[in-house]
């Protein structure tokens, strides 16, 4: 079968690919392009590990065709930091100990990304609904919550 | 109908590690040329953060900064054999096998630096910092860092330790039927305060205050992540967890996140940590196990505060809506 090229932005760097019709955006950026910070837990969309951001948008990159991103400008949690600089998300979940295993924290990051950049000083329950389809077994979800809190206040002081 | 308020209270004990064929675990420690430290295990770590613990123990052991210390997990295969990562027992088979394992190369460090400073090993201590000095003297001090270097290239010695801890097997006494399971008993006390809707047979766990016993915390704020989140998950097994929800056969189980269900960031209790820090006397720098234990005085408490607020025992797990609402139709019946 005919391979599809694709084109798009990973984190800022332009990415050009061939990929087999039907491939996954999960498994194009793992496998192929080796970017393994989006994981694959359910690979049927609920339970938010595999999140990444596709123009502004938090997305379910196990239920995205690679094909249908051609021209997109994608962001995983990998291309958070900056110059060896933690983003504060990053940052506050390390501070909170908003990670155990360390598997949903990806698609954690993600979700309150696209949160924060869109309500820079979000309410708790804006934050709860924010991570609703997002799965944790470790945390009891308190200390991840209380991290994106955390990373609002320290974004809107370093605005102020 | 109306929504009715209960309160229940659990305690339990929980033993470290089990009583199966004998609970061993190994560890071997060595050190690089550059004097950092290797502990090789079969241990694994599947989040519960053993790595950190396991080099935090040989660190202090050793005497050295914990960054300089490199825990090895990677394979059962050619790893010193471990029983496995459950019941609790991680941090305190492991640990001790460390220990061990770090005691025997600190010994082998203290002899070659020894040698270099020309004086007694038992006359040298570690400052923590990566330096070894003789004690009364410390301005006769040699870097670990130049000791491993020396061990390695000019003394020909291996800075290695082997560690091994095993509880054996207990069998129960013939006559009396008495036995020692366990060696290492965790503790916890949870109350749970919850609203019953005795229409809907829902419930909704309001506050859970817990108290965990778990010998020496070795590291408090690691031990209190496992603690929020077990709690949480304490819940979960209460309520909402189970393989087989559907009946009348496991074939209308459930099969993926859809169907097996577990409480959101929106249905969090109220939480409550206390840590009592009773140390143990034969645990790591007298830890006990903190893991699973964590998550089971939750469950008889949150079914004696359903009890409390509406008058029905409900014996099976989880405690569902459709259970309760039987269990109340049952009980107007009688």
């Amino acid at each position: 079968m005919a391979k599809i090229p694709v084109q798009f932005t990973l984190n800022g760097a332009e990415k050009a690919e061939f990929f087999d019709s039907g491939t996954t955006l999960l498994n194009a950026l793992r496998d192929k392009i080796g970017d393994t910070s989006p994981k694959g837990g359910c690979h049927q969309g609920t339970c938010g590990a595999c999140s990444v951001i596709i123009d502004g948008e938090l997305r379910l990159s196990c239920l995205t065709l690679a094909e249908t991103c051609n021209g997109a400008a994608i962001t995983t949690t990998s291309g958070l930091s900056q110059g060896g600089v933690l983003h504060p998300l990053q940052r506050a979940f390390l501070d909170a100990f908003a990670t155990q295993c360390g598997f949903c924290t990806p698609g954690m990051i993600m979700a309150a990304k696209v949160l924060l950049d869109h309500t820079p000083d979000p309410s708790r329950d804006d934050v709860v609904e924010a991570l609703s389809g997002n799965i944790c077994r470790c945390t009891g979800y308190e200390p991840i919550i209380q991290a994106v809190l955390t990373a609002a206040r320290s974004n809107s002081q370093n605005a102020a | 109908m109306a929504i009715r308020r209960g309160r229940g209270v659990a305690a339990i004990n929980y033993p470290t590690g089990m009583n199966l064929g004998g609970d061993p675990t190994q560890a071997l420690v060595h050190s690089t040329p550059t004097g950092n430290f290797m502990v090789t295990l079969s241990s694994v770590d599947l989040g519960q953060g053993m790595k950190q613990i396991m080099a935090q123990i040989c660190a202090e052991t050793i005497g050295v900064p914990t960054d300089r210390v490199v825990v090895d997990t990677a394979d059962t295969d050619t790893g010193p054999h471990c029983m496995g990562t459950f019941a609790s027992r991680g941090t305190h088979r492991a640990g001790n096998a460390v220990i061990q394992a770090a005691r025997e190369a600190r010994q082998v460090m203290l002899e070659v630096a020894a040698e270099e400073l020309e004086v007694n090993a038992s006359d040298l201590d570690t400052d923590g910092q990566g330096n070894i000095l003789v004690k009364g003297a410390p301005q006769r001090s040699i870097s670990i860092f130049d000791v491993a270097l020396s061990a390695h290239f000019k003394r020909g010695r291996s800075i290695s330790g082997r560690g091994m801890f095993l509880i054996p097997r207990s069998y129960p006494d013939k006559e009396t039927g008495a036995m020692k399971p366990s060696t290492c008993y965790a503790h916890a006390c949870t109350v749970a305060e919850v609203e019953v809707d005795d229409e809907t047979g829902e419930v909704t766990v309001l506050t859970v205050k817990n108290v965990f016993e778990i010998g020496r915390a070795l590291n408090p704020k690691m031990v209190e992540q496992q603690l929020v989140g077990g709690s949480w998950m304490g819940i979960s097994h209460a309520l909402y967890e189970t393989t087989e929800p559907y009946y009348p056969d496991r074939d209308h189980g459930g099969t993926d996140f859809n169907q097996y269900l577990m409480p959101g960031p929106g249905d969090l209790a109220q939480t409550e940590i206390i840590v009592l820090e009773r140390p143990s006397a034969d645990g790591p720098f007298g830890a006990k196990g903190p893991g699973e234990m964590c998550a089971n005085p939750q469950i008889p408490a949150v079914a004696n505060a359903v009890f409390d607020a509406v008058g029905v025992r409900i014996d099976t797990l989880p405690i569902t809506p459709e259970r309760i609402l039987r269990a109340l139709k049952a009980q107007a019946s009688n």
